[in-house]
């Protein structure tokens, strides 16, 4: 094989998971999303639940999730994605369920069906991807789009006046009794990453229990809505984004 | 120092340049050719990668696999 | 009189009638069928449907869930029915226009399930007294599109159970979405109904649906999308063959059209008045009969084509602005006359009515030889 020819005698320390598909992602340079794919698939690979997790597209950017993740997968229509999980999961209790689903999906057109099912306790896994903008769309102001944000619906920045504000649906959704474990995310540093992973990790183990949805959002970029190059967008993130969405859990369960 | 090495799929980075970014040993750059997609790929410009996975942990791609020494050699080179 | 009366899945345990009404007989029906899940919304005039679930399945067996609207209810049908479940919903005219966009996910990801209208008048919120206005949003597909439901059209309580299970013998032979196409009196009203026996209809094998991936086959994925538009047009072109088959399955019922010179075409509770009207009018001394479809989708186009050559015209009745009737007009193909009447908003025509309209027909159209 060429990779041992090169690595000398070297030991694998990381490759991609074997539960993501050989499908190169069709996201743009540095997009946050392939990320996220990634490590759900990493820790479906390291649980060995492959066969027992089921997972539910979006419409948005991530509308082909299934083309990447090697799992049994469903593709709702837009904003529907929750209420889709709920009707799996009640179909297969025994199995993990997760929604990825962005900021339009989730918090525009959808947020009905993401109050409802947090409300009634989803024993399922919602990833909420915030990048503040319709991505897919061609870069349309989003309900997390920031004050001031300019996108190509609020060419002149978002005011409250004309649009309202920046919606912090994970802070509502933390409030809900059904919201069992609450937390906020990104994909930006190395440490992010680890960070998100470990959510991940304890999102399906909770899953298990059967007390409460778990919702962890990831502040995302997107280099090409936000006309940035990948490492502007991560910088912008960190400046922008942050002050208005702060990291860290948000809700954690008390009944440990 | 422990000795590392990555191997990048040249074929599927996008050149975003978030591994260039993450990596602390700076080993990694920009290739002046261009992959299959018209990209310019990553690739390891310093012998000096210490395998820490930093770089992969980042790549929206998954293009990257990391390598590193077994402990044993170190031992060895000690 | 029924003509296909191999094509109904039901068998009854025994021969003990119940009086129920028409929406808690088709949601007794429904556990008997084994269904997995329902989910649903109340709206007026099917509400005792998901009151029924919610009293009887924590006792028997199934999964029920009063979704937070009918987007939701819909939403949740397409997850369940895809993870395989065996999964209905039902609502009414309104209601049924919220789950257009999920029905046409669901007809294009090709997954099994039943929907049941209560129409009622409309259009807008309309009125809660029964309607047949839903006419084309049932068998013209209803949401965005090329696609169609299969679609029954009950006139008894008895049929509101029986439908049922045909609704799912249907829907999971041909991986295809089926209607109940009911109205608000079809679901108030109290009958005598023999239940269908529990357990009748088998579990169907659904190996395409997302239970979770062993490492012995490729993923499952249930969608709607094929962005490339070759793709696309081959499931266009599967969906259309499969409907092409499924017009084996063609339903209706022919009430003393022996001898008829004046057919009446009729469906659904419309089929009920026109019964009486049969009788008035042969009373009076017109030869009339009447065809009754029982599915709508397909619709028995090849027995009006055949009636056409034996009728002097049709009367197609219904409680709508005349909807069905151009269906029937496509299958006459100009042989014969069609007529239509029918009422709107709620109201329903009366056999008296009908058997007036057929008089004045006769009359107008210099027919009286027909007598």
């Amino acid at each position: 094989m060429q990779e041992e020819v090169l690595t000398n005698g070297y030991e694998l320390v990381y490759k991609k998971p074997s539960t993501l598909t050989s499908k190169p992602f069709h996201y743009c340079p540095g997009c946050g999303h392939s990320v996220v794919h990634r490590l759900l698939m990493e820790v479906v690979e390291e649980k060995g639940i492959q066969e027992s997790t089921i997972g539910v597209a979006p419409v948005g950017c991530s509308v082909f999730a299934y083309d990447y993740m090697d799992i049994d997968m469903q593709e709702a229509a837009h904003g529907r994605a929750s209420a889709v999980a709920t009707g799996v999961k009640r179909i297969h209790p025994d199995k993990y369920v997760f929604s990825y689903q962005g900021d339009g999906d989730l918090a525009a057109i959808g947020t009905a069906e993401t109050i409802h099912t947090v409300n009634r306790g989803e024993n399922i896994l919602v990833v909420f991807i915030n990048n503040a903008i319709y991505g897919m769309t061609g870069g349309q102001m989003a309900p997390t789009t920031l004050l001031k944000q300019v996108t190509s619906t609020t060419p002149y920045g978002r005011t409250h006046e004309q649009m309202g504000y920046p919606l912090r649906i994970t802070e509502l959704l933390a409030q809900l009794p059904g919201a069992y474990y609450v937390s906020r995310h990104a994909v930006h540093t190395v440490n992010a990453v680890r960070k998100l992973k470990k959510a991940i990790e304890k999102s399906f183990d909770y899953q298990k229990l059967n007390r409460g949805t778990c919702f962890i959002e990831v502040v995302s970029n997107c280099p090409s809505g936000w006309k940035m190059t990948p490492l502007e967008s991560n910088k912008w993130l960190e400046e922008n984004m942050f002050p208005s969405y702060p990291l860290g859990d948000i809700k954690v369960p008390k009944d440990k | 120092m422990i000795r590392g090495t990555v191997v990048i799929e040249r074929d599927i980075c996008k050149g975003c340049e978030l591994c260039i970014a993450a990596c602390p040993q700076e080993s990694l750059g920009l290739s002046s050719s261009i992959n299959i997609n018209g990209y310019r790929f990553a690739e390891l410009i310093q012998d000096n990668c210490t395998g820490c996975v930093n770089c992969a942990l980042v790549c929206p791609d998954v293009a990257i696999t990391v390598y590193r020494q077994p402990k044993s050699a170190i031992k060895k080179a000690v | 009189m029924e003509q296909t009366k191999e094509k109904t899945g039901t068998s009854k345990s025994n021969n003990q009638a119940l009086l129920m009404k028409g929406n808690e007989a088709l949601a007794e029906a429904a556990i008997r069928a084994g269904i997995d899940a329902y989910f649903g919304y109340p709206i007026t005039p099917q509400s005792e449907i998901l009151e029924y679930f919610t009293a009887e399945m924590p006792k028997r067996h199934g999964i029920v869930l009063q979704a937070e609207s009918e987007l939701a209810a819909i939403n949740m049908i397409y997850g369940a029915a895809g993870a395989g479940g065996r999964v209905m919903t039902s609502s009414s005219s309104p209601g049924i226009s919220l789950m257009q966009e999920g029905i046409s996910y669901i007809a294009s990801a090709q997954l099994p399930c039943l929907i049941v209208n209560v129409n009622r008048g409309g259009p807008g919120l309309g009125t809660i007294q029964p309607s047949q206005g839903d006419y084309f949003q049932a068998t013209k597909g209803g949401g965005h599109g090329d696609y169609h439901l299969i679609v029954l059209a009950p006139a008894s309580v008895q049929e509101m159970a029986d439908f049922v299970f045909d609704a799912f013998r249907l829907a999971e032979k041909y991986r295809c979405p089926a209607m109940i196409l009911a109205d608000g009196a079809l679901g108030q009203m109290m009958e005598k109904v023999v239940l269908p026996e529990e357990g009748s209809l088998p579990k169907t094998e659904k190996p395409w649906a997302t239970v979770g991936k062993p490492a012995t086959r490729e993923r499952n994925i249930i969608t709607s999308l094929f962005i490339d538009p070759e793709k696309m047009e081959g499931i266009n072109k599967q969906l259309q063959g499969k409907y092409k088959l499924i017009e084996d399955e063609v339903r209706f019922e022919e009430i003393a059209l022996d001898d008829a010179e004046i057919a009446l075409v009729a469906f659904g509770l419309s089929a009920r008045v026109c019964q009486k009207a049969v009788d008035i009018s042969r009373e009076k001394g017109f030869r009339v009969g009447l065809l009754r479809p029982i599915t709508l989708y397909p619709f028995p186009k090849q027995a009006i084509s055949n009636l056409a050559d034996k009728v002097n015209f049709f009367l197609v009745v219904e409680m709508n602005a005349g909807q069905m009737v151009e269906d029937v007009e496509l299958a006459v193909k100009g042989k014969r006359p069609v007529y239509f009447t029918g009422r709107m908003g709620g109201m329903i025509p009366t056999p008296e009515d009908v058997a007036a309209e057929i008089e004045k027909l006769v009359h107008s159209l210099s027919l009286s030889e027909v007598k």
